[in-house]
């Protein structure tokens, strides 16, 4: 059984100084393999703090982490390891590249984990392509792409060294809506494919509710909601409260149904919704 | 982590040092610290020390803060302590293997740190009651009549400023930075030299590529904005003396003059 289990987890920044701040606030999780979660919450509502715990890059002022039933924290632990199984892509991931060329750059994670080279080249091939960034950029300085292009080789750098749980800290800021698209699909259909755990941070509902299984609303270092994307958006009205908002769907379909029209107000996404309207208007033409 | 090392340790309270004008707080150390190399004497000390007292709980700056200064500069001062324990001439006390401790010596090493310890605290408390901001303003303000010697004194302090906020910012960007390669497995801590340079070339080249990106977009921002130096240039909040800043330059007179009678009058 892979999982991730959050107990009683507390993060304090700056402790013992005058800028102490609390990030975290008795965070439990569990997270099941193969799930794909969204995270979601304001600037500042500890999302990002909270992913960083997971591949411990942070560590927690309180409470444990179990991954595949080990503490983290336990005595000869090793990060680098759980490093390797948990990849996490960071915001803007770009700014991390480094090396000469895009390749080279991928091959850095792989070669880290202190594969052969054989494994590391097949391994970057392959996430390069996952990615769908074509072959004639391999040889190119990163440097010289254009920003989605950057993103797609940053991602890269993680899937080459083939997580079983990936993370990803809003992997779509500042791209535009069809490069936005283009890897939250992609980064779907590789989970389907390796059946591999991944969480999307972000802050748009919109991007998210298309793909995930499940929703954690966060706010000021709490779980606020935890539960399906339907399920989450029903609270649409506490969401806005909190600074964020359900997709524009669930507006439209709430405001159709206070008109009078019998539509299915748990539509999330506009194929949904389109049918739940197609199937009405079908009863009411029968009538 | 990379997080707690502060150079603009500003600690934020509401007290009358904090609300001091920067120029008298800039003044005031150095007096203060010019005073502790003047007045050699354990009495002068002694009204050093009730002065320093006074300052610190008038500022409201927790004690432990001042401290943290000094942790740093620990083995500079243990340092300077044994050398002059050992090294300087005069009668002998005793003797720890070929090494003599000496009258003087002891005089000497207890003078150092004393001398040493206030100065640290001294500039501490000025740093911890005085945002880097102010600093640089009161510093630009206070060195304007260098300007007629052409001195480029607000160029200067506007580099300064900018220097001083870009170091929480690039601070925060070589920890993201680390982060994100200790994702894909970077090891900056284990190995020997030649290794621990190597591994940091995945953390210096984004940060210099970022700290280019970001100068570039500051001048552009600046220029945007109709920056053209310090020519006519006004200020939103100017700097002008307090009631309460004459009353600190009174206090530092006397302070002075004390220190002057504890060197001369008293016999220590």
């Amino acid at each position: 059984m892979m999982s991730i289990k959050i107990e009683h987890l507390d993060y304090v920044y700056s402790q013992g100084t005058a800028y102490e701040k609390k990030a975290l606030n008795n965070i439990n999780l569990e997270i099941p393999d193969g799930q794909f979660v969204g995270i979601i919450g304001h600037t500042g509502s500890g999302k990002s703090t909270l992913v960083q715990h997971l591949n411990g890059l942070m560590k927690a002022t309180d409470g444990t982490i179990y991954f595949n039933g080990e503490n983290i924290y336990a005595q000869g632990y090793s990060m680098k390891e759980l490093r390797s199984k948990v990849g996490l892509v960071f915001q803007y991931p770009e700014y991390q590249l480094f090396e000469i060329d895009v390749f080279t750059d991928v091959c850095f994670g792989p070669k880290n984990l202190g594969l052969p080279i054989e494994e590391v080249e097949k391994r970057a091939t392959e996430a390069l392509r996952q990615v769908g960034l074509k072959e004639k950029y391999y040889k190119k300085s990163p440097f010289e792409l254009s920003g989605g292009q950057k993103r797609r080789v940053a991602i890269a750098g993680i899937l080459a060294m083939q997580p079983e749980v990936l993370i990803l800290d809003e992997p779509t800021a500042g791209l535009d809506p069809k490069g936005r698209d283009d890897i939250l699909d992609q980064i779907a259909e590789l989970q389907k494919q390796r059946n591999i755990t991944v969480v999307l941070v972000s802050h748009s509902m919109e991007d998210i509710a298309k793909y995930v299984d499940r929703i954690i609303v966060m706010e000021k270092g709490k779980v606020r909601f935890d539960d399906a994307p339907k399920k989450v958006f029903e609270h649409y009205k506490e969401l806005e409260c909190i600074g964020l908002a359900a997709p524009q769907v669930t507006y439209v379909m709430q405001e159709l149904k206070n008109r009078g029209m019998n539509v299915d107000t748990h539509a999330t996404t506009i194929e949904e919704a389109v049918a739940s309207i197609m199937s009405y208007e079908e009863g009411r033409g029968r009538k | 982590m990379i997080r707690d090392i502060t150079i603009g340790q500003y600690y934020p309270a509401d007290s009358v040092i904090h609300r001091l004008d920067p120029r008298t707080k800039l003044v005031g150390t150095l007096v203060y610290l010019i005073s502790l190399f003047v007045f050699r004497s354990f009495a002068a000390y002694i009204v050093a020390t009730i002065f320093l007292a006074g300052v610190i709980t008038a500022s409201k700056v927790p004690f432990k803060f001042m401290i943290k200064g000094l942790k740093a500069v620990f083995i500079l001062l243990m340092i300077t302590v044994v050398f002059n324990l050992f090294l300087t001439p005069g009668t002998p006390l005793f003797k720890i293997w070929k090494l003599t401790v000496t009258h003087e010596g002891v005089v000497q090493a207890v003078f150092m740190a004393i001398r040493l310890t206030y100065l640290i605290i001294g500039a501490s408390v000025m740093t911890l009651t005085t945002t880097p901001n102010q600093l640089t303003d009161g510093m630009e303000k206070g060195l304007r009549p260098l300007n007629r010697i052409h001195v480029p004194v607000h160029e200067v302090a506007m580099m300064m400023s900018i220097a001083l906020r870009f170091i929480p910012i690039l601070l925060e960007e070589t920890d993201k930075i680390m982060k994100a390669q200790m994702a894909r497995g970077a090891d900056f801590e284990t190995g020997g030299l030649l290794k621990k340079a190597k591994s940091m070339v995945p953390l210096l080249v984004p940060l210099f590529i970022s700290a280019f990106r970001r100068a570039n977009d500051l001048a552009m921002a600046m220029e945007a904005r109709g920056y053209h130096g310090g020519e006519g240039r006004t200020k939103m909040k100017p700097l002008r003396y307090q009631r309460r800043d004459h009353m600190a330059y009174l206090i530092m007179l006397i302070y002075l003059v004390a220190m002057y009678l504890a060197k001369r009058l008293a016999g220590f």
